[in-house]
């Protein structure tokens, strides 16, 4: 079988220790190292992603591709270093003030991550303007906000007001979930997206960031 | 003989309180309250500050232990005495903070506003079954930095049955103690007659936050129960197997008894908790599996092996509707919690993972309470034996309708239902209207609403409580609270 699509059968499988060596093994027969994330560890990663939104698969099976494809990542991201390792997009990500729930969010980084997402946990109980000033100075363009409390949610809408206060609506996007969260209450102030869950989190950063470029 | 269930063996339970100390000794649990920190390393816990983590040895988990009552009661605003935790009593009362109210008019969960908890409090003094209420969701009308004391307010002004509820940050336990205090009048009265228990949870994996161990130690200062709240989520926040899980609650449950106790020795707690095992194709954490609650009714019988009383969240579903499964969850639920004679069981009312409260669920599920209360009184002889005489009465008479012992016996033997629980024959039911359970439920709640008498405590406590609430309100932006009917 070819390599490339070796390496992604090996994440499909859940070979997750085989991937290194079958990346090392593609750079031995001199495949390109962009040629290797895309095809290989990339597509293997948007199969498993697929079966995970179907239900075929669970969590712990995406757990498991995501440490093989970092694995295998790890290898090529001296060689990439020109191109870069391109990234899925970037993201803020943290529980609001007053809100020690962090279990959800730690959830949605942890799938991100694994969908190819740069994210920037700022952990639980976070106030609004840290959720700004980290997305500025990294040059996020995604804050994702997560609240398990009916009494920590005013704290989301306190983010949206200060990223168009620092004129960064449109550039900065806002996503916001949790148990008490709804769509209508991202309408209502006036967030980009809400997401009901892990897989949906990363279907609805995928769509803010292609929305965004 | 009362009827009992039993899911561990002795061996068992002291195997796992043997782990679960090993842990707390040498994993430690992580604190989040430099204070309290500082209380435990005086009372001989090993600190590192840099971690947070607090190490407590035998000698401090044995001590607190030691001086946890075996035994506490609880009293309604009027102060009658209305719990007696240790005695092995089994009492229920609804899951309490709710996110959503499920409509009964529209099927549509929605927010809580102040008319819907008004006439939730109206619906639970009224249900039997429910020795307490609790602060069962959250209204949306008023700031949400309030909303947590505001319930608790609303279920004093309303209501006179004690409270089961918790505070949300530090700030607010203050005026929830106030409330408390302006219902008994002094601190000595209230630490004589409790009114109310705090949820208080540490986070799983061995750890307490400022909010809820700083709770914890305001609750032992001022003599008002908790329970503690412990949440492993097997096969994620903690082991999946259900004794890896056992071990993990009994070790952050143990770290609470030692916060309250070296705060106050002699501090009320209940051996509470919230388990669950976390659903990896739903991202959830299922209250209605039959796993979870197995895990209740084990760490039941691990706090009674300690000789304290116990609370559990059990007896709820996690239904999107007052349907099938809402009762079957509900019901294996309360009937596996009576029988593992667990003290205080919160969950009547709650659907949705602990997350919606609805009215109609409750008067459903005090019937259920009421059947699994029967189930525990067992069976016993009562003027049985020796049996002839009665059967020559049998005999004779052809029935024993208006026998003497069955006048004598009916009430205590036989424990009726109320209309929720349909026993008519189909041709009576149908000329009653053939109505389904939603239809019935929904008219028992407009009934018990009517049927509200006002809270007996005197007009100037509520309108004590009144002022302090609005004063909180005013500090919150509020010019005034949301209007009241009566
Ligand atoms: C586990 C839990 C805890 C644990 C939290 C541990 C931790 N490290 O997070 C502990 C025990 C510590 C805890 C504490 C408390 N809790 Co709590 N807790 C829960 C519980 C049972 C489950 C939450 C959970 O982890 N679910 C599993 C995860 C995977 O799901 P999730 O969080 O919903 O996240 C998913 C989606 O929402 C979404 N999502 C989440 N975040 C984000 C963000 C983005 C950007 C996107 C796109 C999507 C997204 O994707 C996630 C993955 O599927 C809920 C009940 C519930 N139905 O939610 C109560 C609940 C939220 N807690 C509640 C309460 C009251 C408390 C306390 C105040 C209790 C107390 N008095 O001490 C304290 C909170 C203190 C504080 N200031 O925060 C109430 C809230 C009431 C209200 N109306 O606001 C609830 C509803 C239970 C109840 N009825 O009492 N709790």
């Amino acid at each position: 079988m070819d390599i490339l699509k070796e390496i992604a059968a090996s994440l499909e499988r859940g070979e997750d220790d085989r991937v290194a060596g079958l990346v090392r093994q593609a750079l031995e027969e001199r495949c390109a190292p962009l040629d290797i994330l895309n095809r290989g560890l990339i597509a293997g990663m948007d199969v498993v992603g697929e079966q995970f939104r179907k239900r075929e698969i669970f969590l712990p099976d995406v757990l498991i591709a995501a440490r093989g494809m970092y694995a295998g990542l790890d290898l090529l991201k001296p060689l990439l270093a020109q191109e870069g390792v391109p990234s899925a997009g970037r993201i803020v990500l943290g529980s609001v003030r007053g809100d020690l729930h962090d279990i959800g969010k730690n959830l949605v980084a942890i799938m991100l991550k694994g969908a190819g997402f740069d994210v920037l946990d700022l952990g639980a109980d976070v106030p609004a303007q840290r959720f700004v000033d980290a997305a500025q100075e990294h040059g996020a363009t995604v804050i994702g906000l997560s609240a398990l409390l009916t009494t920590t949610m005013p704290v989301m809408k306190e983010v949206v007001e200060l990223v168009r206060a620092r004129g960064l609506a449109g550039r900065v996007k806002v996503i916001v979930g949790g148990a008490p969260v709804s769509e209508a209450w991202a309408r209502e102030i006036g967030a980009d997206a809400h997401g009901y869950d892990a897989a949906n989190a990363v279907e609805r950063v995928r769509a803010l960031v292609a929305a965004g470029a | 003989m009362r009827p009992s269930l039993r899911l561990l063996d002795a061996a068992l339970i002291e195997r796992i309180l043997a782990e679960a100390r090993d842990l707390l000794d040498s994993l430690g649990v992580e604190v989040h309250n430099p204070a309290l920190l500082e209380t435990l390393a005086g009372h001989g816990a090993r600190v590192d500050r840099a971690t947070a983590r607090a190490h407590l040895g035998a000698a401090l988990v044995d001590r607190a232990l030691a001086s946890a009552p075996r035994e506490f009661r609880l009293h309604d605003a009027l102060g009658r005495e209305t719990h007696h935790f240790g005695a092995g009593q089994v009492s229920f009362t609804p899951g309490s903070a709710a996110i959503h109210i499920l409509d009964g008019e529209t099927g549509q969960m929605r927010a809580p506003v102040t008319a819907d908890y008004i006439r939730y409090v109206k619906v639970v003094s009224g249900l039997p079954h429910l020795a307490s209420q609790s602060t069962a969701f959250i209204p949306a009308d008023v700031p949400s930095r309030i909303s947590d004391s505001y319930r608790l307010f609303l279920s004093l002004l309303y209501g006179e049955k004690p409270v089961v509820t918790g505070a949300f940050t530090i700030e607010a336990f203050e005026l929830m103690k106030d409330l408390q205090l302006a219902v008994r009048g002094t601190g000595e009265a209230l630490r004589e007659k409790p009114l109310a228990i705090f949820s208080c949870c540490p986070t799983a994996p061995l750890k307490w936050s400022d909010v809820t161990s700083q709770n914890v130690v305001d609750c032992a200062t001022w003599g008002i129960p908790v329970e503690f709240i412990s949440m492993p989520l097997s096969g994620f926040m903690a082991p999946v197997t259900l004794v890896g899980s056992l071990v993990q609650h009994a070790a952050e449950t143990l770290s609470g008894v030692v916060i309250s106790q070296i705060t106050r020795p002699g501090a009320p707690v209940l051996w509470g908790g919230s388990p669950a095992i976390f659903d990896l194709r739903y991202e959830t954490t299922p209250m209605g599996a039959v796993e979870t609650m197995m895990m209740d009714c084990a760490y039941s019988e691990i706090g009674h092996s300690l000789g304290l009383p116990t609370q559990a969240y059990i007896a709820l579903s996690d239904a999107k509707a007052l349907d099938a499964q809402a009762g079957l969850e509900t019901g294996i639920g309360a009937t596996l919690a009576a029988l593992s004679g667990i003290d205080s069981v919160s969950g009547p009312g709650m659907l949705d993972f602990e997350s919606c409260q609805s009215l109609e669920k409750l008067v459903v599920d005090d019937e259920i309470c009421a059947m699994t209360q029967r189930l525990v009184r067992g069976i016993e002889p009562k003027d049985d034996f020796p049996a002839r005489p009665l059967f020559e009465e049998l005999l004779r008479e052809k029935h024993l309708l208006i026998a003497r012992h069955t006048r004598r016996h009916l009430r205590s033997e036989i424990a009726f239902p109320g209309p929720v629980i349909d026993r008519a024959n189909r041709a009576r039911w149908l000329e009653e209207g053939g109505l389904t359970l939603g239809q019935r439920a929904r008219r028992e709640v407009a009934r018990l609403i009517e049927a509200w008498q006002p809270s007996a405590l005197g007009d100037g406590v509520k309108r004590e409580l009144v002022r302090r609430m609005e004063g909180e309100a005013r500090r919150h932006g509020m010019d005034a609270l949301p209007e009241r009917e009566a």
